[in-house]
């Protein structure tokens, strides 16, 4: 079997696809890439589908060892690999990728043309780190299998993304937006260090409680819920299904992947937009990827 | 019933601001008429309202409200078909169940009449979600509720069968938690490697069977 070898797993790496939708009625959140962009491009770039499985490192990526010949493509943040991102590459059998701490954002995506076959859960290739779902994160001497996820010949290479990472994070309104005042597009907030897959906590001038009391509601991913602290909470992509925290924004889906790369520490900012505005901008980041 | 934009690829459904028999039936009513339905990628039932998602890029807000409408105009007024009685084996007290002490000391009664009355009911799976297939309860006997741990814990071990203020749960992964623990069930609610549907679902009875020390 054609397969990659983890030396070094890395500070968190794991297989994604873009999640695992339909199971929310059971509790169970769709999981997925943190940066769909980029794994979807690094899929495009290869010849996959873009569904296909691929690793998502943060942080500090890993050495992998190929079997047999490959192509590969890295996108997302510069982990510091000897090989250019956001280009399908040729990796030689016995060849190493090998990845180092960032120098940019929070994930590289590791995508091989073809794809990477593991078993899916709930149909799903992706991994849902903090239940199980799907597996777990990678450690040395694990091996994933290459699989036929290829449908068309490689790309060609391709620049970065035309967006930036460090922009403000575009917000619709929530649906308590009406309980808030102004205060979450005031100031910037920093990422706290305990933010993970399931929610980036943001830390600020705090935003005053609102007086209204809510049932617990389903949660969309994106959602800014704000806890009784007033420091903001992002749900992310292994968010709970339902939650009664009220919400005054809920990040634009074109921004997604702005949350994959968001690193501890890092400051951000809220800018409200129209639904409108928000799928406008999702067409601007279509046609980037299509255009591929 | 009133719809709205949760999200620039959602709507919230919602049937009121209480906690009630109608607008649980709503709720299961929704889901059903919702379920499989084209252009829905996902459904997050709650106690009176239905988060419903969809893929922007082939669907607008206005075309998927008014697939719900249609939905719901059509769905059968009647009750879900499949109403299940699923019984809970529990290990009451003890380290299995931390708080029952505190929580019969709180409504001044025996532990053992804790247990009775817990066990006495028969409840309703009102739906699931929270992480990963948490069952919320309706029909905690009034004599039980009990306002919600100060601190949640950091660690609820899987199983635990849990109840705050009017509500009963069951935790079916280790997760944290604030809820206050009675006791364990040995039942698995839900298995990462395995598939849905979980052992308890939306619509279902359940009855928790005292099991163990704390049982007959």
């Amino acid at each position: 079997m054609n397969q990659i070898r983890v030396l070094e797993p890395g500070a968190q790496t794991s297989v994604q696809d873009l999640g695992r939708f339909g199971w929310a009625h059971f509790g169970v959140s769709a999981s997925g890439a943190a940066d769909p962009l980029a794994l979807r491009a690094g899929n495009l770039l290869v010849g996959n589908a873009e569904n296909a499985a691929a690793l998502e490192m943060t942080l500090v990526g890993g050495a992998f060892e190929f079997e047999n010949d490959a192509v590969v493509a890295l996108t997302g943040s510069d982990f510091g690999a000897d090989l250019p991102l956001w280009a399908p590459m040729e990796v030689k059998a016995g060849g190493i990728v090998r990845c180092g701490a960032t120098r940019s954002g929070a994930r590289c995506y590791l995508c091989v043309r073809g794809g990477l076959a593991v078993p899916r859960a709930m149909g799903s290739a992706s991994t849902h780190l903090a239940t199980g779902v799907g597996g777990r994160a990678l450690r040395a001497g694990d091996r994933l299998a290459i699989g036929e996820a290829a449908v068309r010949r490689p790309r060609a290479p391709a620049g970065p993304p035309p967006f930036s990472r460090n922009a403000a994070l575009r917000v619709t309104r929530g649906p308590q937006a009406e309980w808030f005042g102004d205060e979450l597009y005031r100031g910037a907030w920093t990422v706290a260090e305990e933010s993970n897959r399931i929610g980036l906590r943001l830390r600020g001038e705090p935003i005053p409680s609102p007086a209204g009391h809510m049932l617990t509601e389903g949660v969309a991913l994106g959602a800014v819920q704000v806890p009784p602290d007033g420091q903001p909470i992002v749900l992310f992509v292994e968010h709970q299904t339902t939650g009664g925290y009220p919400k005054p924004a809920n990040v634009v889906s074109a921004d997604f992947w702005r949350l994959g790369q968001l690193r501890p520490r890092d400051r951000t900012a809220f800018e409200s937009v129209t639904i409108e505005q928000a799928l406008a901008l999702l067409r601007e980041t279509e046609e980037w990827l299509y255009a591929l | 019933m009133r719809i709205g934009a949760a999200s620039d690829r959602s709507l919230l459904v919602s049937f009121g601001d209480e906690i009630s028999p109608q607008a649980t039936r709503a709720v299961w009513r929704m889901t059903a008429a919702l379920a499989g339905a084209r252009g829905i990628v996902n459904l997050h039932p709650a106690f009176a309202s239905v988060l419903v998602e969809f893929d922007p890029r082939f669907h607008s807000h206005h075309e998927i409200e008014s697939l719900i409408r249609d939905r719901i105009e059509e769905a059968p007024e009647d009750e879900p078909a499949a109403s299940r009685l699923v019984e809970i084996p529990v290990h009451y007290g003890g380290a299995r169940g931390p708080d029952l002490e505190d929580v019969a000391r709180y409504h001044s009664l025996p532990p053992r009449r804790v247990i009775e009355l817990h066990s006495s009911v028969e409840y309703e799976v009102a739906f699931v979600g929270f992480a990963t297939c948490f069952p919320y309860l309706a029909g905690l006997p009034a004599e039980l509720a009990t306002p919600r741990l100060a601190a949640p814990r950091k660690h609820v071990a899987a199983g635990s069968v849990a109840i705050a203020s009017s509500q009963a749960g069951i935790y079916p992964l280790a997760s944290p938690g604030g809820w206050r623990i009675i006791g364990r069930t040995p039942l698995r609610l839900f298995d990462p490697a395995g598939e849905p549907p979980p052992l308890v679902r939306m619509g279902d009875r359940v009855r928790f069977v005292p099991i163990g020390e704390g049982g007959r």
